[in-house]
């Protein structure tokens, strides 16, 4: 019945009834600084504090990106190469697809273990409908529709009966990789010493083929042209809205850095990558593939309602079902995509390797994939994440291994560092994380 | 029962052999801020989620605005007009402030969400109701200071156009300028002619805030009636045996007039 002793409120405390300093900071760390900088320097300014008060967003990551290259670039010249950058490309590109598809779970605070399994299957589906001779695009719809059907298969169990997701998607880890094993012999002849080969040359090109260098450059200068006016036409609205608009120069600043990172990708993918008399040149279909899934992701996660609710969900979920969101049918969807982007990264790997057999280790894959979100600022515990993180953490992951191998280290060393640079990626996470509370 | 804006007639809600609450007779009028107290485990808790739909009532009728009403979900309630705020389950502290007040009623514009008109309409609630301690809509909630936290969800439960808003133990865990910013709130409320319900085990706060008290004791109504007729001494023996030997006349007489916020 007394009054009860007021608690620490978080962040900051204050005393009085007017908002403090203190308050009026914390207002300013937490909101995005485009919004309320009138110009770069301010911009750059808030920036850094943000950073420094721990909501760094993508900077370490980025920073720690940086440094693995520059080790491995001190250690071999091949390493910055076009063809080893290339190389690099088409190595990482499953591990992000997969990571993306880890992300939509993984903001709901579950985890789909049984993922790397889920795209084997799928390409095995793929593969052999290949080879059984139906067009491509059919092989592909089936393989995403059974890879989807299963992931939500996993969804409706993990809903309906409140079973843990770790549990269910171990269980469906065991059970894929035995229906790998059934259905690769089940296809008999075609896969034959327990190999499928990818005889598509459509399906072949996504990892081998590339674009030639100069519709290279077309895709690259009308991506970032459209990129360009979205950014402008949002802003202008918000500003004709009476709405705070971040300044015309920051926005021109974004566009810069969208432009100058397409420049060095396509003149990266342009460089000839064979001999002299054999040039290969071009941006590998791959990348292009990874961005689409990329850009439609992130409208989905940032730009809808389904995408809106997995965060309500992942941040709290009761009040997202009291806000009426129907919270069992958006994390059944979530674990559908989730499985259908197994699917296309099972198709990306069997282009890569030209083929897929019972070896594929779809453990380690799922565990890389879910390193690399975790990596790239995803968190464990839902409601916090963005498909970026799975770009940014699978390079990292990518260029581990490709480093150590041109280094000439064998798998037990690319294991060993991939490790520690995930524990490295976590402790930064929790420190700064934990210093955003205590300040 | 002239009025008023819910009435509850008879309410019943046993659970098995428990009966956690029977016959209770409450009229809650709009525009004046109802007051429910009681000790731990007199039904208060059991009764707003009999109002706001969590529970259905055993016995009894709810009327609502005139008519009678069943609510089987808390979406029916809130479909009705009756948003209940509780404190730590309203919010998601990784939404911002605009993306918590428009959650589950999102405003889309060629199948994408309309962020622009959305935080209009958030920006517009809260200067109505003048929650002016916020700096920047578009901060994870999980950055506000608990009275701002309360702020944001009764703000959300205007602007769903609630004409009664219950809320459990608003100033439970908050310090002092945090508990004058939500009581200030709840009066705005009162004025703007919403209903407002509030449970609270805080009697200094009640005191200050409602213009009708109503006292719950072992699941049953044992008080009723505007706050200037009870004080702190009385109030605290119908909470705690269910009746005052005190006289509430002299009570009445021995209180300041301007004591209590009348609207």
């Amino acid at each position: 019945m007394a009054s009860r002793n007021p608690e620490p409120e978080r962040g900051t405390v204050t005393t009085d009834g007017m908002p403090s300093d203190s308050q009026e900071e914390a207002a300013v760390l937490a909101a995005p600084p485009e919004l309320i900088a009138g110009s770069i320097g301010q911009y750059v300014r808030l920036w850094l504090k943000r950073v420094r008060s721990g909501e760094s967003g993508a900077l370490p990551v980025i920073v720690g990106l940086i440094v693995i290259v520059l080790i491995f670039q001190l250690k071999s010249s091949l390493f910055l190469s076009a063809g080893n950058l290339v190389n690099l490309m088409t190595q990482a590109a499953f591990i992000i697809t997969l990571g993306m598809a880890e992300v939509f779970v993984l903001l709901l605070g579950e985890i789909d273990l049984a993922a790397g399994f889920t795209a084997a299957c799928g390409a095995v589906i793929a593969l052999y409908l290949v080879a059984k001779n139906y067009p491509w695009w059919v092989a592909v719809l089936a393989c995403l529709a059974a890879t989807g059907a299963y992931g939500a298969v996993q969804g409706f169990v993990i809903t309906r009966l409140r079973l843990p997701s770790f549990v269910v998607t171990l269980a469906g880890f065991l059970g894929l990789s035995g229906l790998l094993l059934f259905l690769i012999d089940a296809t008999g002849k075609i896969g034959v010493g327990g190999v499928i080969r990818l005889n598509n040359d459509i399906l072949n090109d996504i990892e081998s083929g590339a674009l030639n260098p100069t519709a290279s450059w077309i895709v690259m200068i009308v991506l970032v042209v459209v990129a360009g006016l979205l950014l402008f036409l949002r802003d202008r609205r918000r500003r004709i809205s009476g709405l705070v608009a971040p300044p015309v120069s920051i926005t021109l600043l974004k566009i810069a850095v969208i432009a100058v990172a397409g420049v060095i990708v396509v003149l990266v993918g342009n460089t000839n990558r064979g001999t002299a008399l054999f040039a290969v040149r071009g941006l590998p279909w791959v990348v292009l593939v990874v961005l689409g899934i990329l850009v439609i992701y992130t409208v989905l996660l940032g730009r809808t309602r389904f995408g809106r609710y997995i965060y309500a969900i992942g941040g709290n979920a009761e009040a997202a079902r009291r806000a009426g969101v129907n919270t069992n049918r958006i994390r059944v969807v979530a674990f559908a995509l989730c499985g259908m982007t197994a699917g296309i990264t099972g198709i990306i790997l069997a282009s890569y390797l030209g083929s897929i057999s019972s070896g594929v280790n779809g453990g380690q894959n799922v565990l890389n994939a879910v390193a690399a979100a975790v990596i790239g600022g995803t968190s464990l515990f839902g409601g916090r994440g963005k498909m970026m993180d799975a770009l940014l953490g699978g390079l990292v992951v990518g260029v581990i291994a490709n480093g150590l191998q041109l280094l000439g280290l064998a798998a037990d060393a690319q294991l060993m560092w991939t490790a520690l640079v995930l524990v490295a990626a976590v402790t930064v996470d929790s420190l700064t994380r934990r210093g955003r509370s205590s300040s | 029962m002239d009025g008023s804006l819910l009435s509850l007639h008879d309410i019943g809600k046993n659970f098995g052999p428990v009966q956690a609450l029977s016959g209770v007779n409450l009229d809650i009028p709009a525009g004046q801020v109802t007051a429910l107290v009681g000790d731990n485990g007199a039904g208060k808790s059991t009764l707003i989620k009999t109002i706001s739909g969590i529970w259905e009532p055993s016995e009894g009728q709810l009327i609502w605005q005139g008519k009678r009403v069943h609510f089987r979900s808390p979406r029916d309630a809130t479909d009705a007009g009756i948003a209940t705020v509780y404190q730590d389950l309203a919010l998601c502290d990784n939404l911002d402030i605009v993306e918590n007040m428009l959650l589950g009623h999102e405003v889309r514009r060629h199948l994408l969400l309309d962020e622009v008109s959305m935080e209009q309409t958030a920006k517009q609630t809260l200067s109505d109701l003048r929650v002016t301690t916020v700096r920047n809509i578009r901060q994870p909630v999980g950055s506000l200071s608990g009275g701002q936290r309360q702020a944001v969800a009764v703000a959300k439960a205007v602007m769903l156009d609630a004409r009664l808003v219950i809320m459990d133990e608003p100033t439970a865990a908050l310090g002092v300028s945090q508990t004058a910013l939500v009581l200030d709130l709840i009066g705005r409320l009162a004025k703007r002619g919403i209903g407002v319900l509030v449970v609270s085990h805080n009697l200094t706060d009640v005191f200050q805030v409602a213009d009708r008290l109503a006292v719950l004791y072992l699941g049953r109504l044992v008080s009723a009636g505007p706050a200037a007729d009870y004080d702190t001494a009385s109030a605290v023996d119908l909470m705690t045996t269910g009746a005052t030997q005190r006289n509430r006349g002299a009570d009445r007489a021995a209180r300041t007039p301007d004591s209590g916020p009348e609207g």
